[in-house]
């Protein structure tokens, strides 16, 4: 991809906004369409971009396997975590008024939907990065000349 | 401590193996992650068992997910009938994974066991969820991710052969398919009645009436579930997925997967559908009782035919779902009691005979009639499992099978059959058959000149000992089977319009 000059740029120009957007629809998924999957996927394929672009091992520089691999994991720990979080304080799975004080109750629901969908966008961004990458690295098991 | 957690139990059940799946991934060392799969699924069985003792006068517990109450939010409902499956399904849970550590450690590269360990936690998650929930559009999201994970545990036996790769690939194709039709039924049923609650949608579905909507939706459902539970002809994908899966996930899905399949059927059918029209009785009566009895002896000549024995059980397996869905078929109390309780000694006996094969397969390398000649003399304690475990699956007395037969034919001719009775009877004398062929080939053939097979390890032998001794158990005493599922019977029968017509019949 060395010669792709103006590619080369323009994703780079590109890639900011792009994990901006997602930051915005994972933010405003309070307040009208968005949460958690959409801007997982739009923040993944800021990555997934400069994988493309830039080529795998760039990627691998960037966003490290195993690191990829915890992001996974830390997601849904943090969605179970928050319910298992409300259990603790005695109100039933993922009560969010368990998160704030009885009387501000409201406010215990937006921190609880937020924390939620903080870790539905984490494991959706790092498995499709996972994915991306899982394909990318694949060698050809068969080489053409080999049929 | 423990009492305040009482009233979390049905939450609980779903929770700690979903919260220990990511830590196995999280904590990359693999005996850390064996520990931490291994208390997760104990503390399941725990829990399964507290919530069975509690509702086995008839009781039923309601659980209010994130505190909003049913039917706006996802209520967790417990009764009879789901506390079963959730005993069974974590008592396989917890069984298979001390079996499953020596197991893998022989056959998988040591950076794969956590993911193993994940997709099995994740694969019991769903399981328990399915059952556990009261909310239709829930048992879809949890049979998802029982599904997913399930391909993937099936597509890890590709270290040991390649085949378990387009095995995963079928099995994904027809689950998924299952899985739409089921959630295409599920919003047909929303699309009438405005609610997903299964209580709120059955009382809702009493206004609606018999309206094409509603039958399009009830055949969506049943043709969905059916493909999940391998209902003949819809099995295809079942005798591969279970003959490439590596042999402890082959044990676990063997044991629970059909099973909660069938419960989901059970549900819909008797507490949403509740047979309100003669049109669902009908389509029970005319087209899933001839399937269930082809079943019983398709699946059964083909497994009589099978070189491989992963393969002949898995045959067999389709069977037995044949032998569970006469039981619901017959539309009456006994043989729903019959479905459910053949579905609990099914799960024990067909988890034991599937341990019993991982462990051939642990020491021979393989699990073709072939290479397992004179096997009965090299690993005697493995292959006196397998032939107690065959014993039930006949349905000879003293074991669980026979229990399941007994519930069966009496069902059969209380409903007043001679000849599905006689079915059933002639249909075991195949299984008889097929299990002969292996137990043969086992004690009365001459080992080869040269085949070093020393006896599995025990920590291996001991949870295959624990089902076999089960499934003896339960045949001897079932006290407590066939109590819970007569409760679990009377708990979904008692709802629908069945049992006040019944006089009718």
């Amino acid at each position: 991809m060395d010669h792709h000059f103006i590619l080369r740029v323009v994703s780079k120009m590109l890639i900011p906004p792009i994990l901006l957007y997602a930051l915005y629809v994972q933010f405003h998924g309070d307040f009208g369409p968005g949460g958690g999957f959409q801007a997982g996927v739009i923040f993944a394929v800021g990555f997934i971009l400069y994988g493309l672009v830039y080529g795998l091992d760039h990627l691998r520089r960037v966003a490290p396997p195993a690191i990829v691999r915890a992001g996974i994991a830390l997601g849904v720990l943090l969605y179970a975590g928050t319910g298992a979080y409300s259990l603790f304080k005695g109100k039933n799975y993922l009560d969010y008024s368990a998160l704030a004080d009885p009387e501000r109750a409201v406010g215990g629901q937006h921190l609880g939907i937020l924390l939620v969908e903080a870790g539905v966008g984490l494991t959706v961004a790092s498995v499709m990065i996972a994915v991306f990458m899982a394909f990318a690295s694949r060698a050809p098991e068969i080489k053409d000349t080999d049929w | 401590m423990l009492s305040s957690l009482t009233p979390h139990l049905p939450a609980l059940q779903v929770v700690i193996p979903l919260i220990a799946a990511p830590l196995c991934t999280l904590f990359v060392n693999r005996h850390l992650a064996w520990a931490i799969a291994f208390t997760a699924s104990v503390a399941a069985f725990l829990v399964s068992a507290l919530l069975l003792v509690s509702v086995l006068d008839g009781a039923v517990i309601s659980y209010q997910l994130g505190g909003w109450a049913p039917p706006w939010g996802i209520e967790y409902r417990i009764d009879a009938a789901n506390a079963f499956v959730l005993f069974i399904v974590s008592l396989i849970g917890a069984l298979v994974l001390p079996y499953a550590r020596q197991s893998i450690e022989r056959e998988f590269d040591a950076s794969t066991h956590t993911y193993f360990y994940t997709c099995y936690l994740l694969s019991l998650t769903g399981f328990l969820g399915v059952a556990a929930t009261g909310d239709a559009f829930n048992v879809f999201v949890f049979l998802e991710i029982s599904s997913l994970s399930s391909y993937a545990l099936v597509a890890f036996g590709a270290k040991r052969d390649r085949r378990a790769l387009t095995a995963a690939y079928n099995y994904l194709i027809m689950g998924t398919i299952g899985a739409t039709f089921f959630v295409i039924g599920l919003g047909f049923l929303y699309m009438v009645t405005g609610t997903l609650n299964m209580a709120d949608l059955a009382v809702r579905l009493d206004d609606v009436g018999d309206t094409r909507v509603t039958r399009v939706a009830f055949v969506f459902i049943l043709v969905g579930v059916g493909l999940k539970l391998a209902m003949f002809p819809l099995h295809l994908w079942l005798p591969n997925a279970y003959s490439y899966a590596p042999p402890p996930a082959a044990a676990f899905l063997a044991a629970t997967a059909t099973k909660v399949a069938l419960y989901v059927l059970l549900r819909f059918m008797f507490t949403i559908f509740q047979f309100d029209h003669p049109i669902q009785g009908l389509t029970f009566e005319y087209v899933v009782m001839p399937l269930a009895i082809a079943a019983m002896f398709a699946a059964s000549i083909a497994a009589v035919f099978q070189e491989d024995i992963k393969r002949l059980l898995a045959y067999s397996s389709i069977a037995q779902v044949g032998y569970m869905l006469l039981g619901v078929a017959l539309l009456t109390e006994t043989g729903l009691t019959a479905g459910i309780i053949h579905l609990f000694n099914h799960a024990v006996t067909k988890g034991a005979l599937f341990l019993a094969v991982g462990c051939f397969v642990y020491q021979v390398g393989s699990s073709r009639l072939g290479d397992l000649k004179g096997i009965g003399k090299t690993m005697p304690w493995t292959t006196a499992a397998f032939a107690a475990g065959g014993l039930s699956l006949i349905g000879v007395p003293l074991t669980v099978g026979f229990i399941s037969k007994w519930y069966l034919i009496q069902a059969s001719l209380e409903a007043g059959s001679l000849l599905i009775a006689g079915l059933i009877v002639a249909s075991s004398l195949i299984a008889m058959v097929y299990v002969w062929r292996i137990i043969e080939v086992a004690y009365l053939e001459p080992a080869p000149e040269g085949r070093e097979a020393k006896e599995a390890p025990l920590s291996m032998i001991l949870p295959t000992y624990a089902l076999v001794a089960a499934s003896l158990y339960f045949g001897i005493n079932s006290e407590l089977t066939s109590s819970a599922a007569s409760v679990a019977a009377n708990a979904l029968f008692s709802a629908t319009n069945l049992a006040s017509e019944g006089a009718s019949h």
